[in-house]
């Protein structure tokens, strides 16, 4: 992955709007959030292959990046994206990584099921 | 002294760290004072302290907190523009600017007051002030309201220099407060939450002074 090409990325998000798309979305501050910082609060979530329409979709922000998928009933949110695949054609997938270099948060789009 | 002033915000208490002195004080001199607020601030993570709402139950709660935040203030004319939290800037510019422009030809304000684009820190604050200014800077020079802006980025002096309003308002910390209190499910300012509801020194000191910049459009 290299980093985020706000155009390459909102050219992508054009191209996989009006249609059914599976969506992958994750957020996880590690499991071992804790272990290592105890005032910390572990949490992590993620959907993976939801079926998703959206009419509306925008890379916004000056890096680390947000995007937001506006939906007919509802939106799609995320926050703190660094990085972005470059070789994919078909599907778009978007990572925050930390510091560390460690996954914080994914949003992926694809025409078929991951 | 301005006879229309209309706040804009994104969020519901917004109008009270900033601006509620300000208001109150328009409100107490007879001015017709709206407040257009574009969402419920549904997404926020306060819950109450200790929590007393939940993800479904905050917009009501932040609703009700709201009116009862404009009651504390004078504010008579509360328009909720039923956007989603959180996604202001990804909105089409020309949904949200045909909103707000609706408003603003409604309300024919001489002062409005939201935040300074660029310089508010939240994404959906920026993206307020930026469809605000759209809205305003389209008007013919002559027919343009003032636009007040409040900026709190770190190093925003630097940029915009010092603020041009400066506005003392003591009188008015028991409005202010009123409405700090009235948003219970998002903040907890010691002595001013909790106490005795006497206006100290300290909380004087603290909140006694609203600061805008003036937008200039050209």
């Amino acid at each position: 992955m290299i980093p985020i090409d706000a155009e390459a990325v909102q050219a992508m998000l054009d191209a996989l709007k009006d249609r059914d798309v599976y969506l992958h979305l994750e957020s996880t501050t590690g499991a071992y959030a804790a272990h290592y910082d105890s005032s910390r609060h572990p949490s992590s979530a993620f959907v993976r292959n939801a079926v998703i329409r959206y009419e509306r979709g925008v890379i916004s922000g000056t890096g680390p990046y947000r995007v937001g998928l506006k939906m007919a009933h509802g939106w799609v949110y995320c926050e703190g994206l660094t990085h972005y695949e470059e070789t994919e054609t078909e599907r778009l997938l978007l990572a925050g990584h930390n510091r560390e270099g460690k996954l914080a948060v994914a949003l992926q789009l694809s025409p078929t099921p991951f | 002294m301005e006879k229309r002033v209309l706040a804009v915000f994104p969020h519901p208490d917004d109008e009270s760290f900033g601006a509620s002195g300000t208001l109150a004080m328009y409100a107490a001199s007879g001015a017709e004072v709206a407040y257009a607020c574009l969402t419920l601030g549904q997404m926020g993570r306060n819950m109450g302290f200790p929590p007393f709402a939940n993800r479904e139950t905050l917009p009501e709660c932040r609703r009700k907190e709201l009116e009862a935040s404009c009651r504390a203030i004078g504010i008579r004319d509360l328009r909720l523009l039923g956007f989603m939290d959180k996604t202001i800037e990804f909105e089409d510019p020309e949904l949200l600017d045909a909103r707000i422009g609706a408003v603003v030809r409604d309300v024919q304000p001489e002062l409005v007051i939201t935040f300074y684009p660029g310089y508010a820190v939240h994404p959906d604050h920026d993206a307020c002030g930026a469809a605000v200014v759209r809205v305003i800077g389209r008007m013919p020079r002559g027919e343009r309201p003032a636009v007040h802006c409040i900026a709190f980025s770190h190093g925003c002096e630097r940029v915009l220099g010092n603020p041009d309003v400066l506005r003392d308002v003591r009188p008015y910390l028991k409005q202010k407060f009123a409405s700090i209190r009235a948003h219970r499910s998002q903040f907890y300012v010691p002595g001013v939450s909790d106490g005795d509801g006497r206006v100290t020194r300290e909380l004087e000191e603290r909140f006694g002074t609203e600061r805008f910049w003036t937008y200039r459009f050209d």
